[in-house]
């Protein structure tokens, strides 16, 4: 059982996350967008997206900081545990609430908007959907345990499981004692990475930072197929 | 000098009748299909009005187009390139369907299916957006004829800069219309503000296009265009514009909307220009002085230096030769009447308008002079302020002098050829006066008057050993994909006319989405 939830799930996942990936980019350029909705509704997404977007920023940062850096770099840097957790939990806890905020906008307006609803795909569905759980369950986590409970530290069990699996040394027993809560979260993530190739966020990868410094005006001239400058 | 050859445009608005043909022909060519109800890739305005979108020129309000900064560079007017990035999450600047309109479709099934009875059956209108009963209160035209215009007209953005108001009183006012498609700008904000690069200009022949494949829905282009010609199909989420309808245009035919034009009003052919000066014209300080920078930039195909400049450019021989006959050289250089839509934008605009007269004529006669009195005319173009200056904040950047000079040019026009049909004299004061020979008078009557098809048109197909690799640029145009055209017309679910799922691509990314 263990086996098959901190193994071989995080595998089937990421194995969809990549192969889905490729698999659009090659057969769905057409598809590949926000697919925005702006134009349908301005108000509430004026709020929602950016709240959504920069908290899911810092969120990912987080992230990023928590699960991928050992604890024994941070350490040999000087950041003790008592300072970690100081900044973890007050910065994870901001974001998480832009990210709880922004979300609750832009699914208000999914169904407020009459519009927006009706450009509502079975993809979106299943994407918003997901995505509420992976928040909530954090948020859940980060608040419950860790701002309001007597905290957990994740980055000696969960971590380690985590960057095991990238490297393809997973260890399902450090799991096995994780709280329930950070569990759950752990395994709508990884949910989350089986979607994702499959609905708009697949525009995450797509951010055009290369437009910093691109010549403003784009020409095209004719050219031998599949060559283009 | 880098020489490249754009194909462009030109409309005579004193022969627009405000019909809506052009519209109606491209609409059905181009935009008949769910997400791109709302869409009119050519449109047509009264003039005074707040236009499509509603005040689309209020460049306060949507900055659109481009801007110098402090040290005089140019810069898109939504801002640098870091502060537009960080608006994608939500585009502070972009319309929403209400600044367009609600498109609006008929339950035609009621009539069809509507047990026999007394009465005729009515049917409501729906909005084919959501499928919903609605009442219709806006339009892509809704102020046609000035229809309104009391209540809306006021709003126009380029009455704000006028010192007298104009009236909105049915005796005292004047109209015309406005027919708009995209510009294919020579500096175009819509291409530069792409941050995909999904956007280009093509370099064979300057029409501006969307790569479908490419662009990402990040909805920057349809701000930063100032003219609103770049639009969202919010089915597939991506951007769609005027094509110059290039597939006519690489087989040497005209626009669907400028063959269709009932009035004739339309000319297109090729301007050589040098590249190279582009964005020294469209930063010069003055943008009054943004006309003559534009004419600057284009180049003379008689001149046998350009011609070969032309020729080293790769530019072929026929293309050269067009580009001498065509006739939007004629009307924008030699008889210098046709102008550019608010140059002050700076995008260089490539679709330029021969001003209308008869608004001043109109008035001459609603004075109740005789307005084919050329005295009258002239005095009435230099005294009439309201029309000019209006013509002026849409066509020369408030420089009622240029505008002015175009409508005696016209005026002039007019009554030497009176008096040369009438009793075969020449009226040199009159030549004088618009600064023209005999000859080029009696060529620029026969152009604006009787050109027929192949003068109006000069357009030089494609090579045809490029022809393939031109199309094949366009991977993806928005024919294809969901939602092409002949896939549907625009119903919601439930109306007469829903389709069967004929969707192409892939099945997964699309449940209910728009009226699919
Ligand atoms: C990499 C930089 C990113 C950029 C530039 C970006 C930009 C955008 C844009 C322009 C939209 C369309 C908004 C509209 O007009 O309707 C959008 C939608 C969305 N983005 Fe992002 N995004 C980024 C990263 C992310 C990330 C990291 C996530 C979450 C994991 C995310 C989740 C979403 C979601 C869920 C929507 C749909 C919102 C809705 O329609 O309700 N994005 N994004
Ligand atoms: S008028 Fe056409 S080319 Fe010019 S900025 Fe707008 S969409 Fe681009
Ligand atoms: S050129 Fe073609 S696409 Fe553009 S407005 Fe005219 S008919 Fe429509």
């Amino acid at each position: 059982m263990s086996v098959a939830l901190w193994v071989v799930v995080p595998y089937i996942a990421l194995t969809v996350f990549v192969v889905g990936h490729v698999w659009r980019w090659r057969v769905d350029q057409f598809g590949w967008t926000t697919r925005t909705t702006q134009v349908l509704e301005s108000r509430l997404l004026r709020l929602g997206s950016p709240l959504f977007h920069l908290g899911a920023f810092a969120a990912i940062g987080g992230h990023v900081l928590g699960l991928l850096v050992p604890k024994s770099l941070t350490e040999a840097v000087g950041v003790d545990e008592h300072l970690y957790h100081l900044v973890s939990v007050s910065a994870g806890t901001v974001a998480g609430l832009m990210v709880v905020a922004g979300l609750g906008l832009l699914l208000a307006r999914r169904f407020t908007s009459p519009r927006v609803r009706r450009t509502t795909t079975r993809a979106d569905r299943v994407l918003f959907t997901v995505l509420a759980a992976v928040i909530l369950l954090g948020m859940t986590a980060t608040v419950g345990k860790n701002l309001l409970g007597g905290g957990y530290d994740y980055r000696a069990t969960i971590a380690v499981w985590f960057r095991g699996v990238l490297t393809f040394r997973p260890d399902p027993g450090l799991m096995a004692d994780v709280p329930l809560i950070f569990q759950l979260h752990a395994l709508s993530a990884w949910a989350l990475a089986a979607i994702w190739p499959f609905t708009r966020l697949v525009h995450v990868w797509s951010a055009p930072i290369a437009y910093l410094w691109r010549p403003y005006v784009v020409y095209r001239r004719r050219t031998p197929l599949g060559v283009r400058r | 000098m880098r020489v490249m050859a754009q194909v462009a445009m030109v409309m005579n608005l004193d022969k627009c009748i405000g019909c809506h043909t052009c519209s109606v022909t491209c609409k059905q060519t181009w935009t008949n299909r769910d997400g791109v109800e709302y869409v009119w890739f050519n449109n047509v305005e009264t003039k005074p009005g707040v236009g499509y979108p509603k005040r689309y020129e209020d460049q306060e309000r949507w900055h659109g187009g481009w801007e110098l900064d402090r040290r005089g560079r140019l810069r898109l007017r939504a801002g640098g390139r870091g502060k537009r990035l960080l608006s994608l999450f939500a585009n502070p600047n972009l319309p929403d369907l209400d600044d367009y309109y609600e498109p609006a479709t008929y339950d035609y099934d009621t009539l069809i299916n509507a047990p026999a009875g007394p009465h005729v059956p009515v049917i409501r209108p729906k909005s084919a957006i959501t499928g919903r009963d609605m009442a219709i209160t806006w339009g892509a035209n809704w102020e046609d004829d000035l229809g309104g215009a009391p209540e809306h007209a006021p709003a126009d953005p380029n009455l704000a800069a006028m010192v007298e108001k104009v009236r909105m009183e049915f005796d005292k006012t004047f109209m015309f219309h406005l027919p708009r498609i995209c510009e294919h700008c020579l500096n175009p904000a819509c291409v530069a503000a792409c941050p995909s690069g999904a956007m280009y200009k093509r370099e064979e022949d300057g029409i501006v296009l969307v790569d479908q494949d490419r662009c990402r829905g990040w909805r920057m282009c349809v701000s930063s265009c100032p003219y609103k010609k770049v639009y969202v199909n919010h089915k597939t989420g991506k951007a769609e514009k005027c094509t110059f309808c290039f597939p006519r245009i690489e087989a040497g035919q005209p626009t669907v909307c400028a063959e269709t034009c009932v009035g004739r009003l339309r000319y297109i052919g090729l301007i050589l220009y040098d590249a190279d000066a582009v964005l020294d014209a469209a930063r010069v300080a003055d943008p009054r002085d943004l006309l003559e920078a534009q004419r600057r930039v284009f180049l003379d195909p008689d001149d046998p230096e350009v011609a070969a400049a032309a020729r080293a450019d790769g530019i072929s021989e026929d293309w050269i030769e067009a580009a001498r006959r065509s006739p939007i050289y004629r009307l924008a250089m030699r008889y210098r009447v046709a102008l550019p839509l608010h140059p002050e934008y700076r995008t260089l605009p490539m679709v330029w308008y021969i001003p209308p007269l008869s608004p001043v004529l109109d008035a001459v006669t609603g004075m109740g002079a005789d307005a084919d009195d050329p005295d009258n005319v002239f005095h009435a173009i230099t005294d009439l302020r309201i029309p000019l200056e209006y013509l002026a904040s849409l066509f020369s950047a408030g420089d009622t002098g240029v505008v002015a000079g175009v409508l005696m040019k016209l005026s002039a026009m007019r009554s030497y050829m009176r008096a040369r049909t009438l009793d075969g004299s020449v009226a040199s004061d009159l030549l004088e006066s618009a600064g023209m020979t005999a000859q080029d008078m009696e060529e620029m009557y026969r152009l604006l008057a009787v050109a027929k098809y192949d003068e109006r048109y000069v357009v030089p197909a494609a090579h045809r050993e490029d022809a393939a690799a031109l199309s094949a640029q366009v991977d993806g145009c928005s024919l294809d994909g969901d939602g092409g055209p002949g896939m549907s017309g625009f119903h919601p679910a439930g109306v007469t006319g829903r389709r069967g799922d004929g969707r192409v691509g892939l099945k997964l990314f699309v449940g209910r989405g728009g009226a699919a």
